[in-house]
């Protein structure tokens, strides 16, 4: 494993769900102050923050919760890969020597249903969108219907994926889905975007995650358990990349950004796949997931069937992934998604897990792809 | 019997020959007028831009594209249903909850060129496989704000005498 020059030293959740009445920037406080907590800093130590979310304009008005102490506030958006980025922007600014202590927070608070906006948000034609197809959900329907067809997944596979997903949400006291439902229930609930149904897909809600990052060469004044940022990479589409709302793409085929990010943070890490012990793969639906754990070098495509089938999987197999439950039993607040992975990767790296602890976990990965075909990894280790 | 109109300009030939080419030498391949095509743009390496659009960077420099006129058949390379109604706005499609009446979705591979994103003038998943032969249609879609009614592209299964068959 490469050395790094970043650590985190506290992390914090505001569980993701529904809350009437609660403000985005009220549930980004909670989580601040769990992870300030965790971290044993106060406020006033920290140097500069960086806040994503996706409804909220100036998301760093959290200052106005948190204290006014002046110091630098950022907003970062990158859709469905803003935590990633958040992560690494706290993380480069103590890499460049401007910060010893630093945030990175998410929030958001969306309201039920489908994303929807304007096309010309994503440079897209009126047409696009009075067609119906400015949308991101069948996109997956079809991203996973061809990967079907080319390496033999079925169904009961992608049922498998959601149950075993809110089974772990079910052992996740902070999930917002917490009730274990079986394959057949998700096969049989309503057909969105065939071949996914109902149960097969996350969706949009609310909540807040953030994470301290210090230098790594502090870290043991804060914590004996430091986790290291060992690699954070991001990437867009490629020309011929078969990508969310693309109205054509051409025959020549290009992997998809996931490919690029992943090979590149494991280069930077100096691992490779099978050094990883705990995994986060953006489970947007199900078939992502199985596409991502061959995207992310897990596994060759259409292994999955078996490997899903066999429990390889679950929290105690070989490739245990979305030990939290993942998008699917926890919603997606765009702006937190990507450190609710981070808070779980690193209570999972720190053995903090309880019935869900990966034994002996070293090596996390975290994984993120969202519009408009942007995808982010983070490996992790203690 | 309503004025129809295409529910956007430079998408598809329709319902008349295709307009003029743009670009001073450049040369449009005609159509009949019953046999609508995809617009789009031809830059100087031969990439394709669907939907056309007048300009492109290519090599550094930001040039003039073609208008060409796309294959009309083609086949499906993957497809989906839209089984709840797309959030309005942006959709306008002339329905509402209760009304709304699932559609299919899919990428046609349009030898040669790209593949395109279009409306399936079949919803029936059952009925619709990846590799079958597609052709291009011009469909009813919605109403704009003086009464018109909108007109889209999709792509309809070549046989429908087959729909279900074993092949």
């Amino acid at each position: 494993m490469a050395t790094s020059d970043v650590a985190i030293i506290g992390v914090g959740l505001h569980p993701f769900g529904r809350y009437p009445g609660k403000s985005a920037l009220q549930m980004g406080e909670d989580a601040v102050f769990e992870a300030l907590t965790d971290a044993g800093v106060e406020w006033s130590q920290i140097q500069a923050l960086y806040v994503g979310s996706m409804e909220v304009k100036n998301p760093e008005a959290i200052v106005g919760l948190l204290g006014l102490t002046g110091i630098p506030g950022r907003a970062v958006f990158t859709g469905c890969a803003t935590g990633a980025t958040s992560l690494a922007m706290a993380a480069n600014a103590i890499k460049l020597g401007e910060h010893d202590l630093t945030i990175a927070i998410g929030l958001d608070k969306h309201p039920r249903g489908a994303f929807s906006d304007h096309p010309s948000v994503s440079g897209l034609p009126d047409w696009y969108g009075e067609a119906g197809l400015f949308l991101t959900t069948h996109f997956f329907g079809m991203k996973i219907q061809r990967y079907m067809h080319d390496h033999g997944i079925t169904s009961r596979t992608l049922a498998r994926v959601a149950a075993r997903a809110l089974r772990n949400g079910e052992a996740n006291p902070k999930a917002w889905r917490r009730k274990a439902i079986s394959e057949d229930e998700v096969l049989n609930s309503a057909v969105l975007n065939h071949p996914l149904t109902q149960y097969m897909y996350c969706g949009p809600n609310e909540g807040a995650a953030a994470a301290i990052l210090c230098r790594a060469d502090q870290a043991h004044r804060y914590t004996d358990t430091p986790i290291y940022l060992n690699a954070s990479t991001l990437r867009s589409r490629r020309e011929g990349a078969f990508e969310l709302l693309s109205p054509s793409f051409p025959l020549t085929s290009a992997p998809s950004p996931t490919v690029d990010a992943s090979r590149e943070a494991y280069e930077r890490a100096g691992i490779g796949p099978e050094d990883v012990d705990v995994i986060q793969l953006q489970d947007t639906d199900a078939g992502s997931e199985v596409i991502h754990l061959a995207e992310n070098g897990f596994c060759a495509d259409g292994e999955q069937e078996s490997l899903v089938a066999d429990g390889v999987t679950e929290i105690g197999g070989r490739l245990p992934v979305n030990t939290d439950g993942g998008l699917l039993a926890n919603g997606e607040p765009v702006g937190a998604s990507g450190l609710r992975q981070v808070y779980e990767l690193t209570n999972q790296l720190r053995g903090r897990c309880g019935d869900r602890q990966v034994a002996n976990a070293k090596v996390g990965y975290a994984q993120l792809y969202g519009a408009p075909g942007t995808a982010a990894v983070t490996i992790l280790s203690r | 019997m309503p004025t129809q109109i295409p529910l956007a300009d430079d998408l598809f030939t329709w319902p008349s020959a295709p307009s003029a080419p743009s670009a001073p030498g450049a040369t449009t391949p005609a159509a009949p007028a019953d046999e609508p095509a995809l617009i789009a743009g031809r830059a100087s390496d031969g990439s394709l831009v669907f939907p056309y659009r007048t300009h492109k960077v290519v090599g550094g420099k930001r040039e003039e594209l073609e208008r060409v006129l796309l294959p009309r058949r083609g086949t499906l390379w993957t497809f989906t249903t839209q089984r709840f109604r797309p959030p309005a706005p942006p959709y306008a499609g002339d329905d509402d909850a209760e009304s709304f009446v699932p559609f299919a979705v899919g990428y046609v591979e349009l030898p040669g060129t790209l593949r395109v994103e279009a409306r399936l003038t079949e919803a029936d998943p059952d009925k619709l496989r990846i590799g079958q032969e597609m052709e291009l249609r011009i469909v009813p879609f919605g109403k704009d704000a003086e009464g018109n009614e909108t007109m889209i592209y999709a792509f309809a299964p070549v046989s429908d005498e087959s729909e279900g068959e074993a092949q």
